[in-house]
């Protein structure tokens, strides 16, 4: 019997509130910036939460006009990120049945089908764009993705919530290890800054509307957090089978070890409160890559900044990781980047990748009174550097629905 | 008033050259739609109905197949106004 596929990060891609490539964005996460500002578009002073966070670069100032019109913004974050992961990854040669894509997105073209709804009423069905299907199916970013760089090995969407992102990896990670696919753009992408989602969510009470100082009001473990900022964008990473890396002298960032898949069958919005199915996945990934706790040194939380959310997640950790959570550095990267839904998953294991690189967790900011009831070691307002040797990461993602998804990320000698 | 087939090529190269972002200077009247200017099917509806608002005249769908270069187009559209 053959040896288990390995499976390794070789290129990443992203566009955030904080940078429009990933270098960019890590260097402003490490800098503690908060990519969090009043919105300027006219709908929204007519909903009660008035800010959110776009991307630092917008797509139209990097791609054509003509493309543009034809792709729903979190197709074109899909586009954009894919091909700096690409080009990132050395664009390697590959046999094109041996490419896949795994790209996912929590709601899809919500804004195209809003806007195309706007079209209808106002101007009748003939006027209504032949696009707009491929520009709101949720499979568009994977599709275009797919149809740019040929690839046939397969093109798949897992559809999560807040976990979509990370789940993506987590199928792209499978495809390698079972041999569908040797070389994958694995990530996930969301646009879905729009009155209708934002007024959704503020219904929800989920939204934080500390509208007077907007880029401190994603506070994940602040005593005085109030709920999560809605954000913008994408990460893609090129994952790839190591021996297939290791011939063509790609550069290796790190190895993607192993995932663990739970459902809490609780609530269809609410966390468990005893983080069940959040344990289970955490021992799950851990069993899957073959290591334990005591290799754990950073995790990239979910933590949104909403009241009940991170107290439960904070829980949960503290119970899988026993004492070893003593030497976990916690980070909660959405303090600046807010809430990217179905990207959240993706950029965050970006952000894991250059941690075990440059060994340094990124900062948590906007902590003013540290909740009591979190009792992880979260890293506040500075980077904090990371062991060198052999060490393991986690990226936990929950979604509305119950989905919980970790993944863990290994250092490669 | 009937367009003339000047007004018209006029009109019809501001709409490919919107959509389908090709220079108006390389739209003739014997390029081909789909070949030439690289219009998919899915554009072409979006040249049609954009034309049809421009020039205020109807684009029965099963004309549309039979227009094959912005020539068809052209003359099909100065028919219409007529």
């Amino acid at each position: 019997m053959s040896a288990q596929r390995r499976v390794v990060v070789t290129g990443l891609g992203a566009t955030t509130p904080i940078g429009g490539d990933a270098s960019s964005t890590w260097a402003a996460l490490l800098a503690g910036k908060s990519g969090v500002r009043t919105l300027t578009e006219d709908w929204a002073n007519t909903i009660p939460v008035n800010f959110a966070a776009r991307v630092a670069v917008d797509p139209s100032e990097v791609m054509e006009r003509v493309e543009l019109r034809k792709l729903d913004r979190s197709e074109a974050f899909a586009l954009i990120a894919a091909r700096e992961a690409w080009k990132d990854a050395g664009s390697p040669e590959v046999d094109n049945e041996r490419l896949g894509v795994v790209i996912a997105s929590g709601i899809g073209g919500v804004t195209t089908l809003l806007d195309q709804y706007d079209v209808l009423k106002e101007k009748g069905a003939r006027s209504v764009s032949p696009y707009t299907v491929p520009m709101l199916m949720p499979n568009g970013p994977a599709a275009h993705v797919g149809l740019e760089f040929k690839a046939r090995a397969g093109v798949h969407t897992p559809v999560s919530a807040c976990a979509s992102g990370a789940e993506a990896i987590g199928y792209a990670f499978e495809m390698i290890r079972n041999n569908r696919a040797d070389v994958i753009f694995s990530g996930g992408v969301e646009a879905a800054i729009h009155a209708l989602p934002m007024a959704g969510f503020a219904a929800m009470k989920a939204l934080s509307t500390r509208s007077d100082a907007p880029e401190r009001a994603s506070r994940p473990y602040d005593l005085d957090r109030d709920g999560f900022v809605l954000g913008e964008g994408g990460g893609v990473l090129i994952l790839e089978e190591y021996e297939h890396a290791k011939a063509r002298g790609a550069k290796i960032y790190c190895e993607i070890a192993g995932q663990g898949l739970t459902s809490d069958g609780f609530h269809i919005a609410a966390p468990d409160p005893d983080g069940i199915g959040v344990q289970r996945a955490i021992k799950f990934a851990l069993a899957d890559a073959g290591i334990s706790t005591k290799d754990v040194v950073h995790l990239n939380a979910h933590a949104t900044s909403t009241p009940a959310g991170d107290v439960a997640e904070a829980n949960a950790l503290r119970l899988a990781l026993g004492t070893d959570a003593d030497h976990v550095a916690v980070s909660a990267t959405k303090s600046m980047t807010g809430h990217l839904l179905g990207g959240a998953g993706a950029i965050e294991s970006v952000f894991l990748v250059k941690a075990i690189q440059d060994r340094l967790a990124p900062p948590t900011i906007n902590i003013e009174n540290l909740d009591p009831a979190v009792t992880v070691d979260v890293v506040r307002d500075k980077p904090r550097v990371l062991p060198t040797g052999d060490i393991a990461a986690l990226n936990d993602s929950f979604g509305f629905g119950g989905h919980n998804v970790v993944l863990v990320f290994k250092s490669v000698n | 008033m009937a367009l003339t087939q000047a007004d018209v090529l006029a009109g019809l190269k501001e709409i490919v050259e919107e959509v389908a972002g090709i220079p108006a200077a390389s739209i003739e009247l014997d390029k081909n739609f789909s070949d030439d200017l690289e219009v998919d099917s899915l554009s072409m509806v979006e040249v049609v109905v954009a034309s049809e608002e421009r020039f205020g005249v109807k684009i029965p769908d099963d004309q549309v197949t039979e227009l094959k270069t912005v020539g068809d187009a052209v003359n099909f559209i100065v028919k219409a106004s007529a």
